[in-house]
C-alpha cells in the first residue's frame, strides 16, 4: 500500500508542505491554519490538552523520544515564577535537515503549535532558538511572527481571550552544542553553550532559573493536528509506543535525498527503495547511520528494520533525529569516520575533560589511520579511548563521538587494518 | 572592509537594540543579536567592537569574548565580501564535497583565513549546514547553494568578480 502511491501516505507536519506560499498567512488559513485555535484557547484547559497529548503517545522528535505530554507534565504550577516555552530549532546534528523545512515552507503550522502549547503551559513569553546558518527560515520565521501579531494571534489577549504571549525568534551562531537543551538555555542567557548538570532539569529550574520546557519544531508542529483530531486518532497511526509519522531526513548514496514524512513503523527498505529512489550503487547498503551521525551504525542486515524508536533500538542503535545516513559500497568508512571525528572535536565545548581531550585524540589518531599511517596500537587507542569517554561527561556529545568509531571497528575492522596495511605492505 | 577606530552604534541602532533587549528576561540575552548587528555595521568584531558592545550592554569585557570566541559565526577577523563555506561532513563529503572544496580554493587562490587580493572572497570548510539533501551545499554569506558542482561555483565566482551582487 506504502509503496504503490507514496503521495497518498498519512502526513502530520507535512500535510500542506507542498502547497505554494503556505508561509502567508492568508494562504496557510486557507489550509486550515488556526481553525481549531479558538476552540482550543476558550473550550480547553491545561489539564485537557496535557492529555490529550499524553494519550496521543507523541515523543519528542528531537532525538531523546521522550513523551511529550509526560514532559509537560513535570512543569510545576503557580511558582510565582514565569514559565517559558523554548523551541529548539538549533538542528544540527549531522544528517538533519527536517526542522528546516517546516519552517520554511509552513511556518505557521509552529506557530500554532506554539501557541496551543504555551496555553497549556501558562507561558507568556515563548522563544525559537535557530541555528544562525538558517538566515533564510529566520527571516521567512519572523515575516510570519509579525502576520500574527497583526491578526491577534500573538501578543496581548489573543483572539479577544484572557491567553497573552509573546513569540520571538533568536539565532544562534553556529554551536552544535546548543541542540541540547541546557546548553540552548544557556546561549539564550547570552552565554556560551556548555551543557549544564540535570537535575535540576529544565522543567523545574531552566531559563533564568524558571521553570522552562524545550520542546523540537517537529513535537511542536504536532500539537495542532492531536488537538484538532484527538490524543486517540494520532495514537492509532504508527506502531504501539511509536505514535504518528515521523519525517525522515535521508541523504549520502541514495537517488533521491530529501524529508520524507511516513507513518511509523514503515520499513527501512521502503523508505530508501519506495521513496528515495534506491541507493546509488548495489542493491544493499553498506552502512545505515539511522538517526544522525551520533547514533551507532546498523548494516545491511537491519534493511528490514521497522522505524520506530523500539524497533531500531533492539537493533542496537536510535531513531534520533530520524536522520539517516545512507552509506553504499562506494564509501571509505574510515575517511568518513574520520571526518566526524573532526566534526566533534571541533564543536566539543571543551568543560569535561574526557570529551575535550578525547574527541582531540581520536581524530589525531583517525587522521594518522586514514593517511595510511596506522598501527594495531592505534586501534586499541581508539577503541580504549571511546569506551572511556562515554557515560563520563555532563551531556552526550561524547557518546556521539564514540558511536561511529566504534560501530566501525565492530563491524568493519577488516576494512580498518586494510588501511593500516597500505604504507608496510 | 575597514571598520573606524572608535566604532560606534547609530542612535537609531542603539534604540533598536533597547528595544530588542526589553523583549527579554535579561539584557543580556541580547548579546548574540547585538553582536551580529555589530558584525553588519562594523563587517568584523574588533576588539574596540567588543568593548563598545559590552558598554552598551552593560557587561564585562570578559562576557562578550567569552561569547564571541564560542561560536564560529562571529568574526574576530575581516573576511572578503563574499564568504563561501563548503559543507564537508559525511552526506556532503560521499558527494563530492572534498574535491569541490579544493577546486574552489585553487580557483580562487586563497586559503582558509585568507582573502583575495580585490577583498571580494573568503574561503572556510563548515560543519553540516543542515541540508544534506542538497549535498554538497555551499553557503554564500548564508544564502545556501544546494548540490553545487564546480562548475556552478565557478559562474559564481565570476559573475561576483564582473561585478554583480549576489
Amino acid at each position: 500500500m506504502l509503496s504503490s502511491d507514496p503521495k497518498k501516505v498519512q502526513r502530520i507536519c507535512f500535510a500542506n508542505i507542498e502547497v505554494e506560499n503556505m508561509n502567508k498567512l492568508e494562504v496557510a488559513k486557507a489550509h486550515g491554519a488556526y481553525a481549531f485555535l479558538p476552540t482550543v484557547l476558550k473550550d480547553f484547559d491545561a489539564d485537557k490538552i496535557i492529555d490529550e497529548v499524553k494519550v496521543s503517545g507523541l515523543r519528542g522528535r528531537g532525538g531523546a523520544g521522550f513523551p511529550t505530554g509526560l514532559k509537560w507534565s513535570f512543569v510545576p504550577r503557580n511558582t510565582g515564577k514565569p514559565t517559558y516555552l523554548l523551541c529548539n530549532a538549533d538542528e544540527g546534528e549531522p544528517g538533519t535537515f527536517k526542522d528546516r523545512d517546516i519552517m520554511r515552507f509552513d511556518p505557521h503550522l509552529l506557530i500554532e503549535g506554539m501557541i496551543m502549547a504555551g496555553f497549556a503551559l501558562g507561558v507568556k513569553d515563548a522563544y525559537i532558538y535557530i541555528r544562525g546558518e538558517f538566515l533564510h527560515e529566520y527571516n521567512v520565521m519572523c515575516a510570519a511572527i509579525d502576520e500574527a501579531y497583526a491578526a491577534n494571534l500573538l501578543g496581548d489577549n489573543i483572539l479577544g481571550t484572557d491567553f497573552s504571549m509573546n513569540l520571538m525568534m533568536h539565532r544562534g551562531a553556529g554551536a552544535y552544542i546548543c541542540g541540547e537543551e541546557t546548553a540552548l538555555i544557556e546561549s539564550l542567557e547570552g552565554k556560551s553553550g556548555r551543557p549544564r548538570f540535570k537535575p535540576p532539569f529544565p522543567a523545574v529550574e531552566g531559563f533564568y532559573g524558571c521553570p522552562t520546557v524545550v520542546n523540537n519544531v517537529e513535537t511542536l508542529a504536532t500539537v495542532p493536528a492531536i488537538l484538532e483530531h484527538g490524543g486517540a486518532w494520532h495514537a492509532a497511526i504508527g506502531r504501539p509506543n511509536n505514535t504518528g509519522c515521523k519525517i525522515f531526513s535521508v541523504s549520502g548514496n541514495v537517488n533521491k535525498p530529501g524529508n520524507y514524512e511516513v507513518p511509523m513503523g514503515t520499513s527501512l527498505k521502503t523508505l530508501v527503495e519506495d521513496y528515495c529512489g534506491g541507493l546509488q550503487h548495489g542493491t544493499v547498503p553498506k552502512v545505515v547511520i539511522p538517526g544522525g551521525s551520533s547514533t551507532p551504525w546498523l548494516t545491511a542486515e537491519h534493511y528490514d528494520v521497522p522505524l520506530t524508536y523500539d524497533d531500531i533500538m533492539k537493533a542496537g542503535s536510535f531513531l534520533g533525529s530520524g536522520a539517516i545516513i545512507i552509506l553504499d559500497e562506494t564509501a571509505d568508512l574510515v575517511a568518513v569516520t574520520r571526518r566526524l571525528a573532526h566534526f566533534y572535536a571541533h564543536e566539543s565545548c571543551g568543560q569535561c575533560t574526557p570529551c575535550r581531550e578525547g574527541t582531540g585524540w581520536l581524530e589525531r589518531v583517525l587522521t594518522r589511520v586514514d593517511a595510511g599511517n596506522g598501527t594495531e596500537a592505534d586501534l586499541v587507542v581508539l577503541n580504549d579511548a571511546s569506551k572511556h569517554m562515554a557515560g563520563r561527561t555532563i551531556c552526550a556529545l561524547a557518546e556521539g563521538a564514540a558511536a561511529p568509531i566504534l560501530s566501525m571497528l565492530k563491524y568493519f575492522p577488516d576494512e580498518v587494518r586494510a588501511k593500516l596495511a597500505e604504507k608496510s605492505s | 572592509m575597514s571598520a573606524p577606530d572608535k566604532p560606534q552604534f547609530s542612535e537609531a541602532r542603539l534604540a533598536e537594540i533597547d528595544a530588542l533587549a526589553a523583549r527579554y528576561p535579561s539584557r543580556k540575552s541580547a548579546l548574540m543579536p547585538v553582536l551580529y548587528m555589530a558584525q553588519q555595521d562594523f563587517g568584523y568584531l574588533s576588539m574596540d567592537t567588543q568593548k563598545m558592545v559590552a558598554e552598551v550592554l552593560g557587561l564585562r569585557l570578559m562576557e562578550v569574548r567569552e561569547v564571541v570566541t564560542f561560536y564560529t559565526m562571529f568574526k574576530e577577523q575581516p573576511t572578503g565580501k563574499y564568504l563561501l563555506e563548503v559543507c564537508t561532513n559525511a552526506s556532503c563529503m560521499v558527494n563530492g564535497a572534498d574535491a569541490l572544496y579544493a577546486h574552489m580554493k585553487n580557483t580562487l587562490g586563497i586559503e582558509p583565513g585568507q582573502i583575495t587580493e580585490d577583498g571580494l572572497f573568503s574561503i572556510n570548510e563548515v560543519e553540516c549546514a543542515g541540508a544534506c539533501a542538497g549535498a554538497p551545499v555551499v553557503q554564500v554569506n548564508n544564502m545556501y547553494h544546494e548540490k553545487a558542482t564546480a562548475t556552478d561555483m565557478d559562474a559564481l565566482i565570476s559573475r561576483i568578480r564582473a561585478g554583480e551582487v549576489i
